[in-house]
């Protein structure tokens, strides 16, 4: 049973990955990521982390799948031409990809492990703790200086989209709420009496 | 964490403590008002970890299971990166205040990618190696489009950030490979099961796919081509920040890789880097040949300087790591001065870059044309200038390795490359007279420029005890 889920998954991710390269219109494209990425989190579950397979399904599937979805979306990209350039390059790739594809059998084909390999191998999970136990003991006590030093790269994310994207116009009327709510009527208004043929 | 972790990466995490409330102040208070202040400060700082890193360690020792390594080899090239950012930072201050460039974020991000760099250069695990390469990148990506109303500037910054993230996804895929075959990220972990002289054909790629993605970031053939392009695009300052800290911290981190996981099989990766560094030497010499603009001709010339260092990387001895160290920081030392000159080139207040303008400089400007021709002739390795002692010392380790081919090969190369340099000298000597350039150089640049050239003259003495310090920390990185 388990073996035919696995091998149902992984042939389902692997189409779908196939496809979301192949098909022609990019929101379709975003469709077959997230049953890779469906697929993904069921190969997840075989291995016994659940947690993992959950958070690919929220994390990947509920946001960034969608966001993908919507930028796709928003972004005028005319596809077409980029497959007429896809062309111009494609026999170059085409060999480019033969070669590596070649290269890989070679080394899968010959593929060996260390000896002591398959006891450095960390164990997903540890006897009696939990999944997401065992996570949180690897990511924030083992873990902690690649946490941060993965924290600090988001702040430099973030630092760099506002840097490169925010401008402060000096041209246009902003809204002061506190002048606003500070104006005195008598000193705003005033009457003038204008005579008859002058102006102010 | 313990404590003995916390105090091994405190440097890094002062910086990152600085960075932070360098932006917290930054936003809180004059926005870029506040710029030239960060700026200063972040020199300070910057010189201080330098001086205490360089001063203070001793021994060698990690943290947190390994994934750090504090060393003398890690110590040396941080001492490196932290002056060679300091310094960029100083003389860069004056063009980008009067371009209105100086965002309060500017060196923030140069602290944050040193951050980076100093992770590095003390990596011990391919997840701390990655990490700190992606924070060095990211940061780099964001200031080579600092200047975001230029076409050229976001077209440099997109074009290093895709392509960077190119060979970040070959730099895991080795990655994966190796950990296939070892079983564990962990430099130690991989060299203990890698056997002596004998390297499986999946873990050989693995290590190509490694060395590939870290040849990206030296810029190194074949993946130089990002490298005229995004040094033309970037504001000037930028430029010289990329010829310095981060050629020198993927070197160490190259030099890291290969010795600390994979030492037990110099022949495989010695090879792979021969054929990198003698196409890097040729490509950069002859390429550079042609060019007019002195930014694109500088990102050529480090093309072919990297080609060197990488031939004491690859001799696989002692010698030859010592030999790349003092060669990084001889190198440093020459962009430093050549760059300070490069950022006050204005005619009527507007930058220029192209290398006519030169002409004549010596009738003009008789002193920074003599600091200038030491340069160059430093560059090209004219003795008896520094320059050509850090050559002749990776020759040699190229030499005595076996490695007689590239070792004659990087001789051919250097004299097409000394053509280019010396064609500069020639300009400013004996060149046509054309309108002169301003004579406008504000005091910090001229003191790095009479400095570098200095330096360049004076130490071919003694090298100022580097030699010393290089071979302790190659001695503690070559088992």
């Amino acid at each position: 049973m388990t073996v035919f889920a696995f091998y149902l998954f992984a042939v389902v991710a692997v189409v779908a990955g196939l496809m979301v390269v192949l098909s022609k219109n990019p929101v379709h494209s975003v469709l077959w990521l997230i049953l890779t990425f469906l697929s993904a989190s069921g190969l997840f579950v075989l291995l016994g982390a659940e947690f993992v397979a959950m958070l690919l399904i929220i994390v990947y599937v509920g946001a960034v799948a969608v966001l993908f979805l919507f930028v796709v979306m928003m972004l005028d990209v005319d596809f077409a031409a980029l497959k007429g350039e896809l062309v111009r390059y494609m026999p170059l790739g085409l060999l480019m990809g033969v070669i590596m594809l070649l290269m890989l059998g070679m080394g899968f084909g010959a593929w060996q492990s260390a000896d002591g390999a398959q006891a450095l191998h960390a164990a997903p999970t540890p006897e009696g703790v939990q999944n997401t136990e065992a996570l949180g003991l690897l990511i924030y006590d083992k873990y902690i200086y690649l946490f941060q030093a993965a924290g600090l790269i988001l702040l430099v994310a973030m630092i760099g989209a506002i840097l490169l994207t925010l401008r402060h116009r000096t041209d246009i009327k902003r809204q002061n709420v506190l002048a606003q709510m500070h104006r005195d009527p008598a000193k705003s208004l005033e009457l003038v009496d204008v005579k008859p043929g002058q102006g102010l | 964490m313990t404590s003995a972790d916390f105090s091994t990466v405190l440097p890094e995490f002062l910086l990152a403590v600085y960075a932070m409330a360098a932006l917290l102040f930054g936003v809180w208070t004059g926005k870029d008002k506040v710029g030239p202040a960060i700026l200063w400060a972040t020199v300070a700082v910057l010189l201080v970890i330098g001086f205490w890193i360089g001063v203070g360690g001793s021994g060698a020792r990690d943290a947190f299971g390994g994934l750090f390594l504090d060393d003398p080899f890690a110590r040396f090239s941080k001492v490196a990166i932290l002056f060679s950012a300091a310094a960029i930072l100083a003389m860069s201050a004056d063009y980008l205040v009067r371009r209105g460039l100086l965002r309060f974020e500017f060196p923030i991000l140069v602290v944050l990618a040193t951050i980076g760099m100093m992770m590095m250069v003390s990596a011990g695990d391919l997840m701390s190696l990655y990490l700190g390469l992606e924070l060095m990148s990211l940061s780099l990506y964001v200031v080579a489009a600092l200047r975001r109303d230029s076409e050229r500037s976001s077209e440099a910054g997109l074009k290093y950030f895709v392509l960077g993230s190119l060979s970040s996804g070959l730099l895991l895929y080795g990655a994966s490979l190796t950990y296939g075959f070892a079983g564990t990220t962990n430099f130690a972990g991989i060299i203990s099961v890698v056997e002596a002289g004998h390297l499986p054909l999946g873990v050989l790629f693995g290590m190509v796919f490694m060395i590939a993605g870290l040849a990206f970031k030296v810029s190194a053939v074949p993946f130089h081509m990002w490298t005229p392009d995004v040094y033309e695009g970037s504001p000037t300052p930028v430029t010289a920040f990329f010829a310095t800290a981060p050629k020198m911290a993927a070197m160490a981190l190259i030099a890291r890789l290969v010795y600390d996981a994979f030492g037990h099989v110099p022949s495989d990766w010695g090879q792979v880097l021969a054929i990198v560094a003698v196409a890097s030497m040729f490509l950069g010499a002859v390429a550079g040949i042609g060019q007019k603009n002195i930014k694109r001709l500088m990102a050529y010339s480090s093309i072919t300087h990297m080609g060197f260092a990488l031939m004491g990387v690859l001799a696989g001895t002692e010698a030859g790591v010592s030999a790349t160290l003092i060669y990084m920081s001889i190198y440093i030392a020459m962009n430093i001065g050549v760059f300070s000159f490069i950022l006050a080139m204005e005619r009527d207040g507007q930058p220029v870059t192209d290398i006519s303008a030169l002409n004549m400089l010596s009738k003009a400007e008789p002193l920074k044309a003599l600091a200038l021709l030491v340069l160059f002739f430093s560059l090209a390795g004219v003795p008896p200038m520094l320059g050509f002692f850090a050559k002749f010392a990776v020759i040699k380790a190229a030499l005595f390795a076996g490695y007689t081919w590239v070792a004659v090969l990087g001789v051919v190369a250097s004299v097409i490359a000394a053509f280019y340099y010396l064609r500069i000298v020639y300009y400013m000597y004996f060149g046509t007279e054309t309108e002169a350039l301003d004579s406008r150089m504000p005091a910090v640049q001229w003191v790095l420029l009479m400095a570098s050239a200095l330096v360049m003259v004076a130490g071919a003495m003694n090298l100022f005890g580097l030699e010393g310090a290089a071979q302790a920390a190659a001695a503690a990185l070559v088992h």
